[in-house]
């Protein structure tokens, strides 16, 4: 009875004692270029950056306090902004599912025993690989031309083409076509959680007599759903913030079509100096990438399945 | 009515598709070769390639020729994948081995910045490089890949944190009871085991930074200093007559290193691709 007594009031002293840590100098040490560079290069910048947004800012003079004035000048009475913040929904609205569904679809019918299976992928990823490169979008904008390839195509069965980059209506369509022909890396990914799905659980479908329907709502969508929410949510997110594409294919036009949301930033801050203004952008821009990340999370308890949870 | 898609009409399929995939590549390497009067005819290949394309492109910029573009390009690579793959595993072996206060909050800042749209730091970054005096030099380069946080830096050191610890911890163990300094520790036992991760993180590093457009255009304003990716962009914007072939031509080329490092590597690509998501 006593000796219970002190030796539970001894692990009660134990668990009071500070945790001794097993390698406090090397963990820092180890740390500290990484620690240095958020301080310096991500946490300070980011509090530089709302500072400014809240002053009038070029470069060369110091920054001029003026409280909310270009948020609400932004909110309210920018028109150029709301023009690029239409474009870049549009464009995420549509690049993304679109892309995922590619991706997705290719990625179950390579999921087979198929021959040659490496040489499909290769073929398939090709295109991502160098996507966001100058060199495509100096492709696409012949492609696209008025005597690029598509005009050509489509003037073997007699219709006359246009230049499908100069017309406003088709601007934003190729470049959002540019982005999904890029879906390799998502489908990449979609391939390898298909081969985590256990083939057992298809077998006692097949059993249950399910068709190739049933089975693809019943175990595929499920198994797959965590993997299709992280394709989303970095796709998303991504995409959000395209530039190099509309930059040098459409320079934004004809009649700010293309305009997209990161073109108008780095017009604003790195063309015309607005530092400030620009800043006040870019967090804008932050916020709504957060909104639409929490909306797809949020929505995501209602379709994404966790195994180790036993379902919803 | 367990019937699935027949196996021969999938495999015509496919085959279709991945031909589709590619056919605006084959077109490339086609109108590469035309002459501009020949740009507009529907045939692929032209019946007289214009080889001088690439030689003309190659030296169609006034005062330097791609060679230049080329060597900058790999000193700029060349200094960010070293960097990168040292600063980016010593932080990886921290949160991966060692044991110090706050070691969770940091690697929550890490998830943080995994996820951070790079916008909000463009401006005061610039400010600051402006500051040391790095504007047209490579250093707003090296400098932010020297501390683990340049462009996909979080994502290395969680790529890195998730093999490490997949590496048996008795190897370790067994070091330090012979007394063995962690730094030895990280530098003869954990990097060569590390090693098939650290040529993904070199790949990724590789191909992120040759397709990186928006920090050259920021940072880089001579021409003496330009990549290749800035010198195609001025090649476009100073011809009015458009030599699309020659364009063409150069552009093609400029992806080779991309290509030549995805088909050695494929393994790892594949693997790197999916590590993130399914060990996430």
């Amino acid at each position: 009875m006593n000796s219970d007594i002190t030796s539970s009031s001894t692990t009660i002293a134990l668990s009071r004692k500070p945790k001794r840590w097993e390698s406090p100098l090397a963990g820092y040490l180890f740390l500290m270029p990484w620690i240095v560079g958020i301080l310096v290069l991500v946490a300070y910048p980011m509090v530089m950056s709302f500072y400014y947004s809240l002053t009038n800012y070029t470069i060369l003079d110091t920054p001029e306090w003026v409280g909310f004035q270009n948020y609400s000048e932004i909110l309210f009475e920018d028109d150029t902004f709301r023009q690029s913040l239409k474009v870049t929904l549009l464009f995420v609205l549509f690049a993304v599912p679109f892309k995922l569904l590619f991706a997705l679809v290719v990625a179950m019918l390579l999921n087979k025993e198929i021959r040659g299976l490496s040489f499909y992928r290769t073929m398939i990823y090709f295109p991502s690989l160098i996507g966001g490169s100058i060199a495509i979008s100096i492709l696409w904008k012949n492609i696209f031309g008025k005597e690029g390839f598509i005009n050509q195509l489509i003037g073997i069965f007699g219709f006359e083409g246009k230049s499908w980059i100069n017309s406003p209506d088709t601007a934003l369509a190729t470049l959002i076509l540019l982005v999904v022909w890029q879906f390799g890396s998502s489908m990449v990914i979609f391939l390898a959680g298909l081969k985590q799905i256990p083939l057992d659980l298809y077998e006692a479908a097949s059993v249950d007599g399910a068709d190739w329907f049933v089975k693809f709502r019943k175990i595929t969508l499920p198994m797959l759903s965590p993997i299709i929410l992280f394709n989303l949510v970095m796709q998303t997110i991504t995409a959000f913030q395209m530039f190099t594409q509309a930059f040098i294919i459409t320079k934004g036009g004809p009649i700010n079509s293309t305009y997209v949301y990161v073109m108008y930033l780095y017009e604003l801050g790195f063309a015309r100096f607005q530092m400030g203004y620009a800043s006040a952008l870019a967090w804008i821009l932050l916020l709504i990438i957060a909104i639409a990340t929490a909306l797809v999370f949020l929505s995501s308890r209602q379709w994404v399945f966790y195994e180790n949870e036993g379902g919803k | 009515m367990n019937k699935t898609i027949n196996p021969l009409s999938r495999q015509i399929f496919i085959m279709a598709f991945s031909l589709l995939m590619v056919y605006p590549v084959l077109w490339w390497l086609g109108a590469s070769l035309k002459s501009n009067a020949e740009m507009s005819s529907p045939n692929i290949f032209s019946k007289n390639p214009v080889w001088s394309n690439y030689i003309d492109g190659w030296f169609a910029v006034p005062n330097y020729s791609f060679t230049h573009f080329y060597l900058n390009t790999f000193t700029l690579i060349g200094g960010v994948l070293f960097t990168t793959i040292i600063s980016c595993s010593l932080a990886a072996f921290a949160f991966a081995r060692l044991d110090f206060p706050l070691r969770k909050f940091w690697f929550a800042i890490l998830l943080v910045t995994l996820m951070l749209p790079g916008q909000v730091l463009t401006v005061p970054q610039y400010v600051l490089y402006n500051w040391f005096g790095w504007i047209n030099t490579y250093l707003p380069f090296y400098v932010p890949h020297a501390l683990g946080s340049g462009a996909g830096g979080s994502f290395f050191i969680f790529m890195l944190v998730q093999f490490m610890r997949g590496i048996p911890k008795e190897l370790d163990d067994s070091a330090r009871m012979d007394g063995c300094s962690w730094f030895r520790i990280y530098w003869y036992i954990m990097m060569p085991l590390t090693k098939p991760a650290l040529v993904t993180v070199g790949i990724f590093c590789f191909l992120w930074n040759w397709d990186d457009f928006f920090g050259q255009l920021l940072y880089i304003n001579s021409v003496d200093k330009y990549t290749i990716n800035l010198a195609l962009k001025l090649f476009i914007d100073t011809q009015s007559a458009m030599p699309w072939g020659q364009m063409l031509a150069m552009s093609l080329l400029s992806v080779v290193p991309a290509v030549i490092i995805f088909f050695f590597a494929q393994k790892h690509f594949v693997e790197g691709i999916s590590a993130g998501a399914l060990k996430g």
